[in-house]
């Protein structure tokens, strides 16, 4: 909302400078959101006087003048034709940025066909206050040398920008901006009555309301034998001051008393009702068919509300009139329109149409709706000042909706939620200056709310007033303390395995990035397609319309452009959510991360990583993250966005997948364009078990740290390739729970001396003596153990 | 005749001690050396020999042995110090021959880094946890319940147009749910599980349908709650005046509150904090500008009463504010965007060493 400092000053009375104004209006909340100040913009140019203007001694078209300006007597060497001894102009001394060029004059003095030129004396457009650039500016009247150029040219109004809170559409009238500049006590809001016109006729139309819930009250009145002129001066100013394109004279006052009241008002020709009676009433559709003032066709439903006449739907009332009763230069009679829109229904109607205008802007944030009366005063007299005519009495259809209710106010409720200490004639001085009743004797008041104010019916709405008006400045700020009796650290497991599987990937190398929760459907297909619900019904482009079931889609690309962009190592990885369901617990926090399968080369020779490397990496999250890694079980039953011959799960149990990880499928990596093969891993945080409850003690049971030798022994087995490693090795790790302490992989071998499918693997077998040292046949009786039960497992044997 | 026999005796070993010292001498590896060891002082050795001659003789007993034996302490000594720089010198020829060139670069190794998305979000804990806030969470997906109507944006109220909300596709029964627009269901979903005192700050991903240069479709913020029964707007001031005199790590924050409206609290405010521009970043605490950080207010009585509480007896605060934007403010990075277009370029320049933990003892970063 833009007004001129001009028309606050209208309805308030005030000493106060423009920035004292713009500082009471942001701390009552009237957000400043630009000031166009032209004394600020234009204060280096001035009046001048031009004592002597002679022709240039070596160039035609200019001329070289003596100009008294504020810095005294200067030489200015000037284009302009009009140029001339004894008049008055905009003068810029050197150096000056002048803003229709968009560039500075030099500091120095410039010699132009010879001779200095001492600064410049500027036309409109240079000014960027006209288009004028015929000559330079030759202003009228006797004004000093030195006066600042703005006010020379009456142009020395600021005009304030601030930023209307939904809460509050009186603001959306600059009559309500000045009520709450003086409840803070900067000025006085005047008294500026609107008058009140005696009709001196019946109106010929009169009003009918056939839907109260979208318009309750409706007010008319005829104006006979006007004249739709141009608007005087002051009004166009006013309008142009707020960004307004003025029209004609009945428009103009409309928008003047919206945006000064925030009363929207309608005028109609009066020649192009037909029938006697205008009716708000329900759409009908196709019927109703009309051409808008934005010259577009609407056709209103019956969930909207228009205004029509008996032969047809003259617009939609409180959004927008038609152009077929419009007005026009050669309207003579009028019918003014001043009703209440309900704001839901104007909101519907403007969402269904795409419709924005003043009017809806302000109906649907809620006008006063006891102000339709004024409005048609107001505009009565402006429009019999302009334009002339004869009034009618006015006619009402329709009773204004109820005020808001009364508020039982204890006073104390100030302190309670402010810790503001005021006093309670203070509590009632600011509610009255913002137009409330504040009535009673005790320490709890009844305060009456006034008709504008329908964001108001709670106390904690008064408190607001109060306190905002009173200052928020004057809060007491008081540091909270951790509340007594609590040790507990306030992070739970969850976030702290966040934190850690973090700390784990970016300490192995990988860069830590942040995707889109959104993902393409075609690309979420890829990896088992989005969840049920997570379709976006809006998205901000097809590119990303489902939620993600999993962030590889967005690390895989990104590996892509980085490599794109040179950088074809790039290991990245995201701990962030993925969407199974729409449900609130239908989200996971997943770790995942990528590593393409390359290496530069290296004078030493380079290695490209592989599972394995990949297979260290979630280890270690997983040992970071604090899951049970020795429990997991890792099986090749990855699914198929994964390469079906080097990829895994880990898994908890038959069902608990915690982690999948391998290489990515060629195939799904040919669909998202991505060059080269890659590594990847998900780890699922979420399906990380709770550690068992502690019982509150942080000591750890003692170690027990085995004195003897442990005993090493080798075993190769013939097992079928088949044949998970994994599941050797558990066999061999379970043949004696107590005396084995690991069990490590030396050697897989197939070739020559094993036999087709069947691959020989190697183990080392470490015991761990515990009281005595291992004999011989001791050892011998638990290497047939593990014999044994491998064998079992695996249907294996042992290589000779 | 003695003294000819003694000056014959030491005459003689002194050019046996010549003569030995100038085979010694003369060795250069370590495997003449042995031979020589053994030569001299094997049990078939030079010297041994003398010994047993000059023991068989009673005469040559009394002359030579003791100058043989002296002799031979001597000679032990020379041998050991030869032996000691044969094998220094051997170590050295074979380190000479291992040498390699260690301006050489190594073999590359990849820099992890954390985002600082993930860096502000812990610094916030951390300064909140002093407090005795603890971190909540919520889903992304949510319900209008939780999202809107819970916390007072009225159905069809212009505040609803404020927040460009993504939707899903409606479901069966026509209900459609909705990407969090903000932070604020958390509140709402920890009032409806948990009993004041509640002092929370729940950090998220949240989403608007908007995308330039500070506008991005997903960005991230942080909620702060506080519900007791007696937390007024003088706390909601200190506590966010320590916050960013913690976060920005200096006591010099000159901050304004000023009026604002937000649905779900009532009195509003927005934060303003004087800063400067110093470089890419922002100096916060010095300079003539205002900026605004966050908005904030009292927890409107409809959300409380919506949550099950009286609004009579229970009150407290809110404020929310813009993890991003923060992180952009603190560590300069100028363009929203960047932060989540995965560039590793930018991920190692604005990221931050896992080993880095921000805490209050050692500094945030």
């Amino acid at each position: 909302m833009k007004f001129p400092l001009s028309w606050l000053k209208y309805h308030l009375e005030t000493d106060a400078t423009l920035d004292e104004l713009a500082k009471a209006m942001t701390m009552a909340g009237l957000e400043i959101e630009d000031i166009d100040n032209p004394a600020e913009k234009f204060a280096d140019f001035s009046v001048a006087y031009v004592q002597e203007a002679v022709q240039h001694p070596d160039a035609d078209r200019l001329r070289v003048c003596t100009v008294e300006t504020k810095d005294g007597i200067k030489q200015i060497v000037c284009g302009a034709p009009n140029a001339r001894t004894g008049m008055r102009a905009v003068f810029a001394p050197l150096g000056t940025y002048i803003p229709g060029l968009d560039f500075a004059l030099d500091k120095k003095p410039r010699k132009i066909r010879g001779v200095e030129s001492h600064g410049m004396m500027c036309s409109a457009k240079e000014l960027e206050l006209g288009e004028d650039h015929d000559g330079i500016i030759d202003l009228e009247g006797d004004w000093e040398v030195g006066t600042p150029a703005v006010t020379a040219l009456g142009q020395d109004d600021p005009v304030i920008d601030f930023e209307v809170t939904p809460n509050r559409p009186d603001w959306l009238g600059v009559r309500g901006i000045a009520r709450d500049l003086a409840a803070t006590g900067i000025g006085t809001l005047k008294d500026v009555p609107v008058g009140e016109i005696e009709g001196t006729f019946d109106s010929p139309v009169t009003i009918e309301l056939d839907w109260p819930e979208a318009c309750p009250v409706f007010m008319g009145r005829m104006i006979r034998g006007v004249k739709n002129v141009e608007s005087p001066d002051w009004l166009k100013k006013a309008l142009t001051a707020i960004g307004l394109r003025p029209i004609n004279a009945l428009a103009d006052i409309t928008n003047l008393i919206s945006y000064d009241r925030c009363r929207p008002l309608h005028v109609y020709d009066a020649a192009k009702l037909e029938g006697g009676v205008i009716r708000a009433r329900k759409g009908r559709g196709e019927a109703d068919t009309f051409e808008a003032l934005d010259n577009k066709d609407y056709a209103p439903g019956e969930s909207m509300c228009v205004i029509a006449d008996d032969a047809r739907c003259l617009g939609l009332g409180g959004v927008m009139g038609g152009t077929y009763s419009g007005c026009s230069e050669g309207t003579t009679d009028v019918f003014i329109e001043s009703a209440w829109f309900d704001p839901l229904i104007t909101r519907a109607t403007a969402k269904a149409t795409g419709i924005d205008s003043d009017a809806k802007y302000r109906f649907e944030r809620g006008v006063d709706p006891e102000s339709c009366r004024e409005g048609i005063e107001y505009a009565t007299r402006l429009i019999l000042e302009i334009c002339g005519g004869e009034a009618s009495h006015v006619v009402i259809a329709g009773e204004a909706p109820a005020k808001p209710a009364d508020i039982e106010f204890p006073v104390t409720e100030v302190k309670r939620l402010t810790g503001l200490d005021l006093p309670r004639e203070e509590i009632i001085r600011i509610l009255a200056t913002l137009g409330f009743e504040p009535k009673g004797e005790g320490d709890v008041l009844t305060v009456g709310v006034p008709s504008w104010r329908m964001d108001c019916s709670l106390k904690a709405d008064l408190v607001e007033e109060v306190a905002r008006i009173h200052g928020f400045n004057h809060l007491n700020a008081t540091s909270l303390k951790r509340l007594p009796g609590r040790f507990e650290a306030p992070a739970t497991v969850m976030q702290l395995r966040a934190r850690y599987a973090r700390r784990a990937l970016a300490g192995r190398g990988y860069s830590e990035a942040v995707t889109w929760s959104f993902a393409e459907k075609s690309q979420a297909a890829l990896f088992g397609g989005h969840g049920e619900g997570l379709e976006l019904d809006n998205p901000i482009s097809s590119e990303l319309d489902v939620m993600r079931p999993t962030a590889l889609i967005h690390l895989l690309t990104a590996m892509q452009s980085n490599a794109d962009r040179g950088q074809a190592d790039a290991a990245l990885f995201e701990v962030g959510p993925v969407y199974l369901t729409d449900a609130p617990d239908g989200q996971r926090l997943v770790a995942t991360g990528v590593l393409p399968i390359h290496a530069d080369r290296h004078w030493a020779g380079s290695r490209q990583p592989d599972v394995f490397d990949i297979k260290a990496d979630v280890e270690a999250v997983l040992n970071a993250a604090g899951a049970p890694v020795a429990s997991l079980q890792t099986v090749a039953e990855a699914r198929d966005w994964w390469h079906p011959g080097r990829s895994g799960v880990m898994r908890l149990g038959p069902k608990n997948v915690i982690a999948e990880f391998g290489e990515i499928h060629p195939r799904v990596l040919k669909a998202l364009d991505i060059d080269g093969r890659v590594l990847a891993f998900e780890i699922v945080l979420d399906n990380i078990p709770q550690p068992k409850k502690s019982n509150g003690l942080k000591a750890r049971t003692p170690l027990e740290k085995a004195e003897l030798t442990p005993v090493r022994r080798d075993f190769a087995f013939l097992v079928d390739k088949s044949v998970a490693a994994d599941a050797l090795i558990r066999a061999a790790k379970g043949a004696d729970k107590a005396m084995i302490t690991g069990v490590s992989v030396f050697d897989t071998y197939e070739g020559q001396g094993v036999p087709d499918g069947q691959v020989s693997i190697g183990l080392e077998v470490t015991l761990q003596p515990r009281d005595k040292t291992l004999t011989d046949e001791e050892i011998d009786v638990i290497a047939k153990k593990i014999v044994d039960k491998a064998i079992k497992a695996t249907g294996g044997s042992l290589r000779g | 005749m003695t003294q000819i026999a003694q000056e014959n005796a030491q005459a003689e070993v002194e050019a046996l001690r010549m003569q030995i010292s100038d085979r010694l001498e003369s060795i250069d590896t370590l495997s003449e050396f042995q031979d020589l060891k053994v030569a001299i002082f094997g049990k078939k050795g030079e010297l041994n020999a003398k010994l047993r001659e000059a023991g068989r003789d009673p005469v040559k007993r009394v002359n030579y042995s003791p100058l043989l034996n002296e002799l031979k302490l001597q000679l032990t000594q020379r041998f050991a110090r030869k032996l000691e720089t044969l094998e220094s010198a051997a170590m050295d020829a074979a380190l000479a021959s291992e040498t390699v060139d260690v301006t050489l670069p190594v073999r590359p190794q990849r820099q992890g880094s954390l985002h600082p998305i993930t860096q502000v979000m812990e610094e916030l804990a951390v300064i909140f946890a002093d407090m005795g806030f603890a971190v909540a969470e919520g889903p992304d997906v949510e319900d209008d319940f939780h999202n809107f109507t819970a916390l007072n944006f009225p159905e069809g109220h212009p505040a609803r147009d404020t927040q460009d909300t993504f939707f899903m596709k409606p479901d069966a029964e026509g209900m459609r749910k909705v990407l969090r627009t903000h932070t604020s269901p958390v509140q709402i979903r920890t009032l409806l599980k948990q009993k004041p005192p509640i002092r929370i700050i729940a950090p998220g991903r949240v989403y608007r349908c908007d995308w330039d240069q500070t506008h991005t479709p997903m960005f991230h913020q942080v909620e702060g709650l506080v519900i007791d029964k007696e937390a007024n707007m003088g706390h909601l001031k200190g506590v966010l005046l320590d916050f960013i005199s913690a976060f920005f790590e200096t006591d010099q924050v000159e901050a304004r509150f000023r009026p604002h409206h937000f649905p779900f609290t009532e009195p509003s405010a927005e934060m303003d904090v004087k800063y400067e521009r110093v470089g890419a970043g922002v100096k916060v605490g010095s300079g003539n500008q205002w900026m605004e950080i966050l908005g904030c207010g009292m927890v409107h009585p409809n959300v409380i009463r919506n949550c099950g509480l009286d609004p009579d007896e229970y009150q407290g605060f809110a404020w929310g504010m813009g993890v991003d934007r923060l992180a952009m403010l603190k560590y300069g990075a100028p363009d929203l965007r960047d932060f989540f277009n995965s560039d590793v370029r930018w991920l190692a320049h604005y990221g931050f060493s896992p080993l880095l933990q921000a805490n209050l003892a050692t500094g945030l970063s």
